[in-house]
């Protein structure tokens, strides 16, 4: 082998995250998430007050306090454009190299390939993550600067707690959001590994996640349902209840870490014996 | 090539599919239940001497054989269609169940006589004695059938009175129901009896306006809490019940009473017959004594003790020590018509005959709530199996209360949980805590007319607001009408279970009624638990009357933080308060608020599911097993011999999926410094045998050793190795110069080794370089890939078709490149299908056909040593070429 060569050296971190960072997608996708509490707040501040202030659903608190919006801001994009933000980065790393036929390159450099993948994950997930955060630490700013730095109004019971206190609370809220989309980044990066089309692994995990949700209204499947990996993507909702409940943030965890666990692996075990032909 | 890998999973998901649907096919589906529509003549009145013809339906336990038998009775305003579902679900789980009609009630004839031991008793003891005559019938004895009852309200009323009057009752489910119709109807919170209760106005004319027809029968809406047992049924019932049985029989002996009318319709105003008038739409289907009584008590707001006495003879209390079989109570916790005191009292008159009893609060009743019609039909088929089919199915919870459980972390709507414990506590409850109240003497003003009037619940709207009737719903007291006593805000929640009591004084001249209730503070608004009030009437004493008073039995949680805050106030909406104006002072006798708890009820199901733990583990265990067995193991032994050798293939063998064999025992070697031309036809195998050497494509059979080294994906060797195949392969987004240099760092390998300024000599770029590569066109990216291939001018250099796209200049200028690169001790392979440019720059050349390799040496050898054609023209390589693939075509 070269003299200069060391497998543990091939595709650092930080050369990955360049390369995927310059990216217009990703930048673009940033830009979006971020932009995203400003616009709430200007829709909010633009439309007519709600007529009826007793009502104590999370749209219509949201204007109560940053506290308050950020948890709306939360609630609203986490169904759909945080799911569509870590498919982007977990389901496009693999493919869009296939698709560039740039992966071969990089095989062939070589980095072997359990540490390709193994780099790859680690710098999607890394921006799945920063968008999963970005999203509710900017709708902390925004919804502060626009309508101040207030205790929190829950939503239900309509309780007030205090803003330091539930502040512990959101982190709690930010990090069962992390955790509760690790399965839609295994799936999308397990579809990723499988085909050489980027767009068909961001649109088979979303769709996958859209079918799982459609099947969890399904009443009728009974206790199936709880298994289903998006039945439990609202259970943050009870870190802002007047009791913290774990429970269903618990069952919601160990779920999205089954799924994952078990999405990377097979991702990892396919991609060994796969032969190359982009 | 996509597809193969898809096949398997397309499999597996149909196959899923396949299954599933064989699954939803051939899933047992319940048995089907026969019903059978039935006329049964009875004989009752204080002379058994009236014929009434009852409508009754039938089930057949679908277990067929001989069963026990059920009773299932409706509620008020209701008919036996109403209980078409539950009674299906029992005859499933094995019964004979028997609906009917009652008098007065659906196509059944006779008048209401509201549970009368001579009328609707003597009815049932002889629906027993048909039941007795089935042979799907279980007989303990001849004539006694193994029976029990159920039934909500007015049924739930008649179930007990049966069970006190006809011994062959066995076990009873009365739900939401009644011990005593006064006390129910003229309720006094001083415990001075329904003599001096106040009215409760409300419920009571709605109660017995379901009894009169009307072309504006009560539809569907909240008044169906009055017929729906237990919510099984739904509200819709209430529709039925007002409508479809015109006029009101004159009575006479043995003529059925009541055309049996389509139930369910609406009676057409035509319907009512001419001659009915002011008695009719007064007294509906009502015995006409029932309703004298009731239009005595409702203009008065005091009941007569001639009132009184009627009510009890319907009610349970009337027959002290009479019930004496297993019963399970079900009370509803939003109930302002019966409240839980009634179950509690029924509770305790029948435990004190020693016969088992199980008490439990669901969240339903006559003020709406959920209903839980799932778990009131499984505890009740649970009752039944135990104490009918006595199939040793285990005792429940002696006392079962229904609770929030907050919210489902999936769907986001509330769930209830059961707390249950091993012994009922009674109203008192299992302790006491006492939570000291503070307040001045206050004045409250009774209004002229008694209006406005405060709102705790509304009757009849509970329903219609669901879940909001109850702890969230309507309270709303009026200025100057109440005084309020409150406590300092709680240490530690505090569950309250059964009946506070608290002692007040009352000042002034003469009767004041008044409304004593409990209000949980500290919340965004006053919260009335379950919506109850408890009306007292006191005659006040200028020097005050002192009067204990029992508050409306609840199950609240009072979370910490929060007040107590006993209000008493001289109005309210659902009862009769008087009209003279009057003002009285209203003081704490004792300051201190007795609260019953029971710390004994647990909530069952809470705690992690085991799967939370399991799970995960499980998925990390298989996870590992997958990558571990996964592991693509090859040993790789050096081969000392040929480490000079910069390529040396052997038997290299490559079959795809779909049976095309694209390379077939493939053997060659490469010596060091040698330019090689890889030629053949398209398709021959020369793409995929560079795959297999880049370690992209396993090979089937043979190997790929370079500088003596094995090739797998990733190993070390490929260092080594620079390459470019099958076009280039750049991120669109990056310069040219920004491509090279992540893809240099990208190798791990120091800077200093890359060489990259050569690389970009050969590329020749100039200020192209620096734009993004997605401008290129397809020449520029084809001299960037050989500047790639070329970085940290590796031992072996593999090219694949290098000159596409590249104009003649710079075709020329490759070949120097190349030669200049080989000369350095270098190895170069070219593959190519120019043939006129291979024979240009290669000194060696491997000819491949069909996978197979047909020619192998220097091409001056191939060419015969400058032989010449016939022609004279000299023989070129296209020539030779041909030739061999020809000979193998």
């Amino acid at each position: 082998m070269s003299a200069g060569y060391a497998p543990g050296r091939t595709l650092p971190l930080r050369v990955e995250f360049v390369r995927q960072f310059r990216r217009r997608r990703t930048l673009t996708m940033f830009g979006l998430l971020l932009a995203l509490p400003w616009i709430l707040v200007v829709a909010f501040t633009l439309g007519p007050e709600p007529a009826q202030q007793s009502s104590l659903r999370l749209s219509d608190l949201a204007t109560q306090g940053g506290l308050n919006f950020a948890a709306f801001t939360l609630s609203v994009s986490a169904t759909l454009l945080l799911v569509v933000a870590v498919a982007l980065f977990c389901g496009d790393t693999v493919a869009s190299e296939a698709s560039w036929s740039s992966l071969r390159y990089l095989l062939a450099a070589p980095v072997p390939r359990d540490r390709l993948l193994r780099q790859k994950l680690v710098v999607a997930l890394g921006f799945s993550a920063a968008a999963v955060v970005s999203v509710p630490v900017m709708a902390l700013l925004a919804g502060t600067l626009a309508f101040g730095w207030n205790d929190i109004r829950l939503p239900g019971t309509g309780e007030v707690i205090a803003a330091a206190s539930v502040l512990p609370r959101f982190g709690i809220v930010v990090g069962y959001a992390l955790v509760s989309q690790l399965v839609v980044a295994a799936l999308a990066f397990l579809l990723s590994v499988s085909t050489d089309s980027p767009l068909g692994a961001v649109g088979g995990a979303v769709g996958l996640v859209i079918v799982s949700s459609i099947m969890q209204a399904v009443e009728a499947l009974g206790v199936v349902r709880e298994f289903l990996p998006t039945f439990w993507s609202t259970a943050w909702l009870d870190a802002l209840a007047p009791e913290l409940d774990w429970s269903g943030m618990t069952k919601g965890a160990a779920l999205s870490v089954t799924y994952a666990a078990i999405l990377v692996a097979v991702a990892f075990r396919r991609f060994r014996r796969k032969d190359i032909v982009s | 090539m996509k597809l193969r890998g898809r096949r398997p999973a397309a499999l597996v998901v149909s196959a899923l599919l396949v299954l599933g649907a064989a699954v939803w096919a051939l899933w047992p589906s319940p048995p089907p239940v026969k019903a059978l529509d039935q006329r049964i003549t009875v004989v009752d009145g204080p002379r058994d001497d009236q014929r009434v013809s009852l409508d009754a339906t039938f089930f057949s336990p679908a277990t067929g054989g001989k069963a026990p038998a059920v009773l299932l009775a409706h509620g008020f305003g209701g008919s036996k269609r109403g209980m078409r579902a539950e009674a299906e679900r029992l005859a499933r789980q094995g019964y004979a169940v028997l609906t009917w009609s009652a008098r007065g009630f659906g196509a059944s004839g006779g008048q209401i006589a509201l549970n009368s031991p001579d009328y609707e008793v003597k009815d049932v003891r002889q629906l027993v004695d048909w039941l007795a005559a089935r042979p799907e019938v279980l007989l303990d004895a001849p004539g006694d059938p193994r029976l029990g009852a159920a039934g909500g309200s007015y049924g739930g009323a008649i179930t007990l009175m049966a069970a006190a009057y006809d011994r062959r009752i066995d076990a009873i489910v009365p739900q939401i129901t009644w011990y005593d119709l006064a006390d129910a109807l003229f309720p006094d919170a001083t415990g001075a009896g329904p003599e001096n209760g106040v009215f409760k106005r409300m419920w009571a004319g709605l109660f017995f306006s379901m009894a009169v027809d009307s072309p504006l029968a009560p539809g569907a809406g909240g008044l169906g809490a009055l017929a729906g047992a237990t919510g099984a049924d739904g509200p819709g019932a209430g529709g039925a019940g007002g409508a479809g049985s015109p006029g009101t029989p004159t009575g006479g002996a043995g003529t059925p009473t009541g055309a049996p009318a389509s139930p369910g319709t609406p009676g057409a105003p035509g319907e009512a017959p001419a001659g009915g008038g002011a008695q009719d739409v007064q007294c509906g289907r009502f015995l006409p004594a029932i309703c004298a009584m009731y239009q005595e008590v409702a203009e008065t707001g005091r009941a007569t003790p001639a009132a009184v006495e009627t009510l009890r003879r319907s009610s349970p209390i009337s027959v002290p020590g009479r019930i004496q079989v297993p019963s399970l109570l079900i009370q509803g916790k939003r109930d302002s018509l019966f409240p839980l005191a009634h179950a509690d009292a029924n509770a305790r008159a029948i435990a004190a005959t020693g016969a088992p009893v199980e008490v439990a609060w669901f969240d339903g009743g006559h003020d709406g709530g959920d209903g839980e019609a799932d778990w009131v039909a499984e505890r009740t088929a649970a009752w039944f199996d135990r104490w009918l089919k006595k199939d040793g199915t285990p005792a429940g919870d002696a006392f079962t209360v229904t609770r929030d459980g907050g919210r489902d972390p999936g769907t986001r709507r509330p769930v209830l949980v059961h707390a249950s414990a091993g012994r009922y506590p009674g109203l008192a409850g299992a302790r006491q805590s006492t939570v000291p109240l503070a307040g001045p003497d206050q004045t409250v003003a009774t209004p002229p007319g008694g209006s406005p009037a405060a709102i705790s619940s509304v009757p009849g709207i509970g329903g219609l607001l669901g879940g909001l009737g109850g702890s969230a719903g309507i309270s709303l007291d009026m200025p100057g009408q109440s005084a309020a006593f409150e406590s300092a805000p709680l240490s530690a929640p505090l569950e309250v279970t059964g009946s506070p009591t608290v002692r007040v004084r009352v000042r002034g001249e003469g009767d004041v009624t008044l409304f004593a209730k409990v209000y949980d503070i500290g919340g965004q608004r006053p919260t009335l638990p379950q919506g109850l009030v408890a009306p007292l009437r006191v005659k006040a004493t200028p020097a005050g009357t002192a009067v204990a008073v029992t508050l409306p039995a609840i199950d609240h949680r009072f979370d910490a933080g929060h007040r107590l805050r006993v209000v008493l106030s001289t109005t309210d909406m659902g009862y009769a308060s008087p009209s003279a104006a009057a003002a009285h002072r209203i003081g704490l006798a004792a300051p201190a608020l007795a609260l019953p708890t029971d710390p004994s009820l647990r909530s069952t199901g809470a705690g992690l599911a085991w799967w939370t733990w399991a799970l995960p583990l499980a998925a990390l265990l298989a996870a590992a097993v997958l990558l571990l067995t996964g592991r693509v193991r090859r040993a790789d032994t050096p081969d000392p011999e040929s480490a000079g050798v910069p390529l040396r293939i052997s038997g290299l063998t490559k079959r795809y999926r779909d049976g095309e064999l694209a390379v077939d025992d493939l053997s060659f070697r490469v010596e060091q410094g040698q330019v090689l031309g890889l030629l053949g036809p398209n398709g021959a195998g020369k793409t995929t045998t560079l795959r297999m050497l880049m370690g992209l494509i396993h090979p089937d059979a043979g190997e790929i050793r370079i500088f003596g080294r094995r090739v797998t994906p990733g190993a070390p060797v490929l260092s080594r190795l620079g390459s470019f195949v099958e076009g280039p392969g750049f991120l669109p987004h990056l310069s040219g110069r920004d491509n090279l240099e992540l893809y240099w760092r990208a190798t791990g390998r120091p800077a200093g080794e890359a060489h990259l300024e050569e690389a970009l000599e050969i590329a020749a770029l100039g200020s192209a370089l620096d734009r993004a590569v997605r401008t290129y066109s397809q020449g520029m990216r084809q001299r960037l890939a050989i500047a790639q291939a070329m970085l940290g001018l590796p031992d072996l250099l593999v090219l694949d078709e290098p000159t596409n796209g590249l104009d003649p200049p710079q075709i020329a200028e490759m070949r120097g490149v190349l030669s200049r690169y080989a000369s350095g001790g270098r190895t170069v392979i070219v593959s190519s299908h120019l043939l006129a440019e291979v024979e240009q720059v290669c000194d060696h050349v491997v000819v491949m056909h069909r996978g197979r390799l047909v020619a192998d040496g220097p091409v001056s050898a191939l060419l015969g040593g400058g032989a010449k054609r016939a022609n004279g023209a000299r023989v070129r390589l296209e020539d030779v070429f041909l030739d061999l693939i020809g000979d193998k075509a």
